[in-house]
């Protein structure tokens, strides 16, 4: 999308700064029309433009940086960053710009927010001149005030037909390519598509596929996009279990399991930033198959299945048993990855007879917008002061996302004491060789899984004490 | 004063500020670069034939291609702009490619075949340290006689502490655009911050004399000093391509290239060793600051030497001996960044009250005033220090951040949680302002009045977002008059103004400001003149305003209507200004002189929390005082000592340039190398600038330069890690902490300090 904007459309207010999803100098904001609760309105989310295909844009509306304007004055968005002396540079700050305006689409007008909201959707953003005091400034003043109807709501109307007539056209063809480049829209005919062309790159939020083009310098034959297929979009509880499907964007996905499961709450808000959030989906993050992916440890703790379906049907896999090597996992070259099940009593919830303690910790480099050194999800049940049943994740750790058997051996019917943390120790040894890489040192990374058990033993026993340096400072 | 917003601000919010990249269109071919895949040994072989046949290309060069100087080394050579046997850093320049799209030309550059006899590298710095490998001589500054004092002082210690290195990240990559011009001659667009330089490599690259190369830059979409000599090669290469083929080119590096090809800031380890009294006070010190200078000399004589320069900070040494080591190792050539060595030599001054206020149980902001220069006490170097803020300073922060009594809460808090550990610290900034080499110390201004009223500003400096263009066109509305919505602002090009310094050194202002004041200044008397002439008045009775000029209070022209009438009485209203610093010299032979027009400081306190488990650490307040002088426009300053900070801060914590065993860098795109992100700005941040505090040396409008100091107040945030990190070992132990504190580094400090205790 970035080159399309700046190099067939010469559209050069948006500006490449890495080509890689990490920076946020191009953000673009993308609206499509959302029918929730039966009236249909306009959702405005950021994406970095970097990272994002020209053709999962169909039926959405783009908005660039050039579009903000209007009758030659300035979006509220824009003047308040003027007024606060948001730019320097100015290389980063239309990206700004347009994650400000997609927050104050999304924002109660009026409301003053606080300064973790800020944080949160201006994280995906990277300033290496103001130091961002001024654009927070900015970002406080601007959302809030409270903002009449700008252009863009006063056409929402003819958007939102403009975009439902678009959507509509070739709906009857989807499954045929245009280009190269596919686009189903429901489950069948994606896994029909896969079954005849194995070769074709799946691209459900394209965060890490686009990085083989844009780093890899690799060009891709053909592109099925599972993005139109509502089914896989869904968030259903039912009786005994939660089904998450495998194409809902992380931004959605927190919204959505944020009662079931508040826990998740603080390594969510971490996971990549925004724009990343806003396209990058849960199957995405398991058929990477990165060793170093946020969800496959939380799910594997949370003894969440994987349902994959093909033209042959449905198979369920444990989440703990779904990565097989590096990169390697179990899902088929006809498969795709249909949603994760995960059992309610998995989590902390009213009506769970059992005790549960959930704790899902992240460890990087940077607090924001980083990938972690290591990631280590614990699922509890407790009986007082004893750990009934343990089930645990960790990323980082080993070449694949995985629990640590010999650990949860170790700990299952004891409690959490100095000397069974000492035997934990000696257990996560066992479990884990980590490496040396660029984010940590293997040292590093196997003293921190020892001493979150210390942190684990202090956030269940004594729930007062603050164990987290986010807890300080806000 | 002033709170104007930069020039470009509306520009850049609307994505209306045009970068290179973004003047480039389907007229432009596009040029890659090919790396070596060792770090050093020498080339075998070379095979481009794929290379030639890959889609799109248009042309390839090597070495043997470059018709003038293969060279491109800023001071001494040292740098090929492509090599073409010696292989001395990964990712060293080979060939070049350009084609039709950028993609192609990158694509083009993977089917190169070259075969190395490779050798073994040095690529640590201790191993450099130890053979005495070296860019350049090491450098001594002394006075008195350190090595008998330290023998006879009363407490003695010795230290070490490794600073590491810093990508600059500037969010536009290398760029330059090239066009060829009439008579062989080029025209080149550049992100760069010495055009003249640039200008000048290219003519000598082509073989074609300076007047027929023209450089142009309007803005850059960040500097930081990684465009101060690093941008020359993308020019060369634009310029060579587009002569050669007779059609506009550009030269873009990816950011992946960028990070690996261009230079970065210097690693250092300091060594110290340091004797001082009961009360702290320091008796004598001696340094070895051993910069890491990559490949190649590049800057790094001057960098060491602003290292050596800056290891007193704020401090008064009876006896110093100072050794600067300019250190080679087989990585990418390290450059200019924001401080310019500066920091690095501060933090071993920083480290060194830390260590003695920790052996002797006090407070480190006692030790720190203990040893404050009192007026016109002696540098290392012999220049006196005088019109010192630093204690003024210091005292009023220290009031108003309340340090005292949070220091008190910050042990309450420690000793009532067992995994959390905050700390805080307090430190000053005294920082030189000029360039160390003196003649670089010079700059012009061009300025047009034209019979509209309208003005017409150029100078040889560049916009690089610290608002040096907003300051300037501040500083000639002053001077003149005129509206600065009358004044504009032009690229910095070479035909304009010509033979400028780098916009380096935190000069900007001062030299341009001072240029563009005077050729003001020069019009101005000019229009007295003549309308004393025709009006048969006192010059004081002629006052200038936006409005125009009236006399004896009555209103009596417009600008248009002044500047008409002066251009009909045949009045040129065109002048040029032209600056040196004055009072300043160095004489390097004897490490002896005046080299800094006057200090520029700072001080901050900063509070943190770090986890003892897991390392990870955050910023919870930091308060600001800073002394720009009479400041040209509050915002913009304040702009620059938020940034700097900040970019201070990713220094010392997240940012790690990491390195394979073979010398390849890994932290090499912004998924591995981590600057700050919003987040990390401290909720509490008040930035204030020092009140009533205007120049005392003839600077323009009596401010003070503020580009780099504020960079070294994140030194307040490294103190203050450490002193958490000691706090984790109940104050017993000193933590050996070294830079950037990553989590990683902290743990392994909380770990040294637990084992210790235990």
């Amino acid at each position: 999308m970035l080159d399309h904007l700046r190099e067939c459309r010469q559209k050069c207010g948006t500006k490449e700064g890495c080509a890689s999803g990490d920076c946020g100098a191009c953000t673009v904001v993308i609206a499509e029309v959302s029918s929730e609760k039966g009236s249909e309105k306009l959702l405005y989310r950021t994406a970095n433009s970097c990272i994002t295909f020209a053709g999962a844009l169909h039926g959405r509306q783009l908005i660039t940086v050039e579009n903000l304007k209007h009758q030659n004055l300035l979006h509220p968005s824009q003047q308040a960053m003027v007024d606060c002396h948001g730019s320097q540079c100015g290389f980063c700050t239309p990206g700004f710009v347009m994650s400000l305006f997609a927050a104050m689409k999304s924002a109660d007008s009026g409301q003053e927010p606080a300064r973790q909201t800020i944080d949160e959707q201006l994280g995906g953003n990277l300033c290496r001149c103001t130091g961002y005091r001024p654009i927070i400034d900015a970002a406080m003043h601007a959302l809030s005030s409270p903002v009449d109807n700008d252009h863009f709501d006063c056409d929402a109307a003819t958007t939102i037909d403009r975009l439902k007539s678009i959507g509509g056209i070739a709906a009857g063809t989807k499954t045929e390519p245009h280009g190269n480049f596919f686009r189903p829209d429901t489950t069948t005919g994606l896994c029909e598509l896969r079954k005849k062309y194995p070769a074709a790159k799946l691209l459900a939020g394209g965060t890490d596929l686009a990085l083989s083009v844009t780093q890899q310098l690799e060009t891709i034959d053909k592109i099925i996009l599972s993005g139109e297929v509502d089914e896989l979009k869904n968030f259903t509880v039912t009786e005994s279990e939660l089904r998450i499907g495998a194409g809902l964007c992380l931004t959605d996905f927190r919204q959505k399991i944020i009662t079931l499961c508040p826990e998740l709450e603080a390594l969510l808000v971490r996971f990549g930033g925004t724009q990343v959030r806003n396209q990058a989906t849960p199957g995405g993050n398991f058929a990477n198959a990165s060793p170093v992916g946020d969800l496959p440890p939380v799910f594997i703790a949370l003894n969440a299945s994987v349902v994959l379906q093909s033209v042959r049907g449905l198979r369920t896999v444990a989440c703990r048993d779904f990565f097989i090597s590096y990169k390697r996992t179990q899902l088929e070259s006809d498969e795709i990855i249909r949603e994760f099940v995960i059992p309610l009593n998995s989590f902390n919830h009213a009506e769970n007879p059992a005790s549960v303690i959930n704790r899902f910790y992240k460890i990087s480099k940077r607090l924001d917008d980083d990938i972690s050194a290591v990631c280590a999800a614990f699922h509890l049940q407790m009986d007082g002061k004893t750990i009934v049943q343990i089930s645990t994740g960790f990323g980082g750790m080993a070449e694949i996302p995985k629990p640590a058997p010999e650990l949860e051996k170790t700990l299952t019917g004891r409690v959490l004491d100095p000397p069974c943390i000492e035997d934990a120790k000696a257990a996560l040894m066992k479990d884990f060789q980590p490496i040396d890489d660029v984010r940590a040192g293997a040292a590093y990374r196997s003293l921190v899984c020892e001493n979150l058990l210390t942190r684990l033993a202090t956030e269940i026993y004594s729930p007062e004490t603050s164990t987290t340096v986010t807890d300080h400072g806000i | 004063m002033a709170s104007n917003a930069h020039e470009s601000a509306i520009k850049h919010v609307s994505g209306a500020a045009p970068y290179i990249d973004d003047v480039v269109d389907s007229s432009y071919k596009h040029i890659a670069i090919g790396g070596s895949s060792i770090a050093f040994g020498s080339i075998t072989s070379i095979d481009l034939t794929d290379v030639r046949a890959s889609e799109g290309v248009v042309d390839v060069i090597t070495a043997e291609e470059i018709p003038g100087s293969k060279d491109i080394g800023p001071v001494f050579a040292g740098d090929p702009l492509l090599t073409s046997d010696q292989i001395d850093f990964h990712g060293q320049a080979v060939f070049a490619v350009l084609a039709e799209t950028q993609m192609q030309a990158r694509r083009a550059v993977l089917k190169a075949k070259i075969e190395y006899a490779a050798q073994t590298p040095v690529l640590e710095l201790p191993e450099a340290i130890e053979k005495k490998f070296y860019v350049r001589p090491p450098h001594r500054m002394q006075r008195g006689d350190a090595l008998s004092a330290l023998k006879e002082g009363l407490h003695k210690l010795k230290g070490s502490v490794r600073v590491g290195g810093q990508e600059h990240f500037y969010l536009e990559g290398q760029v330059a655009a090239a066009s060829p011009d009439e008579d062989g001659g080029v025209h080149v667009l550049s992100s760069n911050q010495n055009p003249t330089e640039a200008q000048k490599l290219v003519a000598e690259v082509l073989d074609i004399p300076m007047k027929d190369v023209l450089l142009e830059t309007r803005r850059l979409g960040g500097g930081f000093g990684g465009k101060e000599t690093q941008a020359n090669a993308c020019c060369c290469l634009a310029a060579l391509f587009a002569v050669r083929n007779q059609c506009n080119t550009v030269c873009r590096l990816s950011r992946r290239d960028d990070m690996v090809m261009t230079g970065k800031r210097h690693e250092f380890i300091n060594d110290y060793e340091v004797s001082f009294d009961n009360e702290g006070g320091i008796n004598a010190v001696k340094y070895q600051l051993a910069g890491n200078c990559g490949s190649s000399p590049d800057l790094s004589d001057a960098i060491v030497d602003r290292a050596m320069f800056h290891c007193d900070n704020a401090y008064y040494y009876p006896d110093v001996l100072v050794d600067g080591l300019r250190c080679k190792t087989h990585t990418v050539s390290n450059t200019a960044f924001r401080g310019f060595g500066g920091p690095q030599g501060m933090m071993a001054a920083e480290s060194v009250i830390d260590e003695i206020a920790f052996a002797l149980n006090l407070d480190p902001l006692d030790v720190r005033k203990k040893n404050f220069y009192s007026n016109d006490q002696l540098t290392p170097y012999h220049q006196p220090v005088t019109d010192f803020t630093v204690p003024r300073m210091v005292d009023e922060l220290e009031e108003s951040s309340c340090y005292r009594e949070r220091r008190k809460a910050i042990r309450e808090f420690n000793s009532s949680n067992s995994i959390l550990k905050k700390g805080i610290a307090l430190t000053p900034v005294k920082f030189g302002i000029s360039f160390t080499a003196t003649h670089l110390n010079q700059a012009g201004a061009l300025l047009h009045l034209y019979t509209d009223g309208s003005v017409h500003l150029n100078h040889g400096g560049t916009e690089m977002g610290q608002g040096l263009f907003t300051k300037v066109a501040q500083v000639v509305s002053a001077e003149l008059g005129v509206a600065l919505d009358a004044i504009r602002i032009s690229a910095t090009r070479t035909d304009k103004v010509p033979n400028t310094s780098a916009t380096a050194a935190s000069s900007g202002s001062d030299l341009n400001g001072m240029a563009a004041l005077l050729a003001a200044r020069e019009i101005k008397q000019r229009l007295i003149d003549y309308l004393r002439e025709q009006h048969d008045c006192a010059a004081d009775d002629l006052v200038f305003s936006a409005h125009g000029v009236s006399i004896s209070g009555v209103h009596k022209y417009t600008w248009q209507e002044l500047a008409t009438n002066a251009w009909i009485a045949r009045i040129s209203l065109s002048a040029t200004g032209f600056y040196k610093t004055p009072d300043i010299y160095y004489d390097r032979d004897k490490a002896r002189g005046h080299p800094f027009f006057y200090f520029a400081s700072g001080a901050a306190v900063s509070e943190v929390i770090i986890d003892t488990l897991t390392g990870e650490s955050r910023l919870l307040r930091t308060d600001i005082l800073h002394d720009a002088g009479s400041s040209i426009n509050d915002a913009i300053d304040i702009g620059q000592i938020e940034g700097g900070f900040i970019q201070g801060v990713g220094w010392l914590t997240t940012e790690e340039l990491k390195w394979s065993p073979d010398g390849r860098l890994l932290s090499d795109g912004p998924a591995t190398y981590k600057i700050p992100a919003i987040g990390d700005a401290p909720h509490e941040f008040n930035v204030k600038l020092l009140a009533d505090s205007p120049n005392a040396a003839p600077t323009v409008m009596k401010s003070k330069a503020v580009g780099e100091p504020p960079l070294m107040l994140s030194i307040s945030v490294w103190c203050a890690i450490r002193d958490a990190i000691a706090a984790a070992g109940n104050y017993r132990y000193f933590p050996a902490l070294n830079a950037p504190a990553t989590a990683e580094e902290i743990l392994r400090c909380v770990t040294d300090v637990k084992a210790q205790f235990s």
